[in-house]
């Protein structure tokens, strides 16, 4: 049915319009395959495979003349379809055909689709929500006094993300130039970095990332750091804290150990 | 009843920057009983519920908060940006996955949806919605993924347990049978036939 296509421009000038409104719509294979068994009333646990199989193909077809770049994902799908009606058409194996109830070779793509039907409208009720700056305020006080005041007053923790997404940034910070050799006879360990950092928090309650690095700004001394901060981390010697969003990150001996015992 | 236990707690709760916790409210308030403290704030989000104001007194991430009541929101954001934006269908959908399935990785995601997810957990991380938990134990050592603090406050939620389960979630689903069938009747016109065939068995 191409002359469909070719000689009916006006035709096609609808088709764009209706299936752009469509693509939109369909977030990834397993959401077109639940709209097409929508779409078709069929039982999400007795599909036709023909039927879906045929029209998600025309689907992929229709994005490839839309030219738009059919993901990888669709095509995976495509795929397990088709792989799905060659076995329901091939007979089976003496030694399957025991098992012949539970080889529906839809089995696996059904319990997928129902999964995903499922999260899908988890996600539409979680979204359905007030949410907290849109719906819902709560009473702000972003002065920027009351932030300061809310660094002094307490540290909040901070995630292992942040505690990257800082060390990305003290990386940047590090001139290019400064990127000198190291002298073979003054090698950097991990283990005095961490001995120095247990050091400097039995004379003070608190430490900044900051300060570890002051004396000696270097890619290859703020990495040394860093890596004995998440051993020390690891080791449960430590805890991070951050004063606020984007502030200096401290750290402060775990409670209950005692670095002089290791 | 302790009112004047119930008005100290209401003025914590007033000044305090985030929501407070019970156990906050009974560390700072150590003078009082802990059943008096629970008894005082159950009473006090009943009145302020009752009481039908512009705000109420709400439980989110494990904490006590003031909050505006929804239904103002058109008339709040005259004055106040909305720093929230809208959530997409992509990241909704993941966000239920995380959040219903956590510990997850992001294979046990993408095998979920059936499309690469890279992007929106990446993006789910910058907001602070979803965070790493750490590695998981298997070849490759991938990371895990689980909901934060601000996916609580952020969609109002006390904890976890309080979202819907999903038992309940597909028997909303179950009840607007009629929505189903309003859309089957669009179905002749948005089923262009794109081999010249209708979908007939």
């Amino acid at each position: 049915m191409q002359h469909h296509h070719d000689e009916h421009l006006p035709l096609l000038d609808g088709f764009h319009e209706q299936y752009s409104v469509h693509l939109d719509k369909f977030d990834g294979p397993m959401d077109l395959l639940l709209h097409l068994i929508k779409k078709n009333e069929l039982d999400i646990c007795d599909i036709s495979i023909a039927v879906i199989t045929r029209q998600y193909l025309d689907f992929i077809k229709l994005m490839k003349e839309l030219n738009l770049e059919v993901a990888g994902d669709f095509l995976v799908m495509a795929a397990t379809l088709l792989q799905i009606k060659s076995r329901q058409l091939l007979p089976l194996d003496d030694h399957e055909e025991d098992a012949a109830e539970e080889a529906d070779p839809r089995t696996e793509l059904v319990r997928r689709l129902l999964e995903y039907q499922q999260y899908k409208e988890a996600g539409m009720v979680i979204g359905a929500r007030a949410l907290l700056g849109r719906e819902v305020f709560e009473r702000t006080a972003a002065e920027p006094l009351l932030a300061a005041a809310q660094s002094v007053e307490g540290p909040l923790e901070v995630s292992l993300f942040e505690l990257v997404d800082a060390f990305r940034l003290l990386l940047q910070r590090i001139p290019a130039e400064s990127f000198h050799d190291v002298a073979p006879d003054d090698p950097l360990s991990i283990a005095d970095c961490i001995n120095e950092i247990l050091s400097l928090l039995q004379e003070r309650e608190t430490v900044q990332f900051d300060d570890l690095t002051r004396g000696e700004f270097t890619r290859e001394r703020v990495i040394v750091t860093f890596l004995a901060l998440l051993e020390l981390c690891r080791l449960k010697l430590i805890r991070i804290f951050q004063g606020s969003e984007h502030g200096s990150i401290w750290f402060v001996p775990a409670v209950a150990a005692d670095p002089s015992e290791v | 009843m302790n009112s004047e236990l119930s008005a100290i707690i209401e003025s914590l709760i007033f000044t305090a920057e985030a929501a407070l916790s019970t156990d906050r409210i009974c560390e700072l308030l150590n003078e009082f009983d802990r059943n008096d403290i629970t008894y005082a704030l159950a009473g006090l989000h009943t009145d302020y519920q009752g009481r039908g104001g512009g705000f109420e007194l709400v439980e989110v991430a494990g904490g006590w908060q003031f909050r505006t009541r929804p239904a103002f929101h058109s008339y709040i954001s005259r004055h106040i940006k909305t720093r929230t934006a809208k959530f997409s269908q992509s990241a909704l959908e993941t966000l239920a996955i995380v959040a219903y399935r956590q510990p997850v990785t992001r294979v046990e995601v993408e095998h979920l949806r059936g499309v690469d997810c890279g992007g929106i957990l990446k993006s789910l991380l910058e907001k602070h919605l979803v965070r790493i938990l750490g590695k998981k134990d298997i070849p490759g050592r991938p990371l895990i993924y689980g909901t934060s603090k601000e996916f609580l406050e952020i969609f109002g939620l006390k904890d976890l347990k309080s979202l819907p389960t999903l038992r309940e979630i597909q028997a909303l689903d179950a009840v607007p049978q009629y929505e189903r069938q309003e859309e089957l009747q669009l179905e002749p016109e948005l089923s262009f036939p794109v081999e010249g065939q209708l979908p007939l068995e």
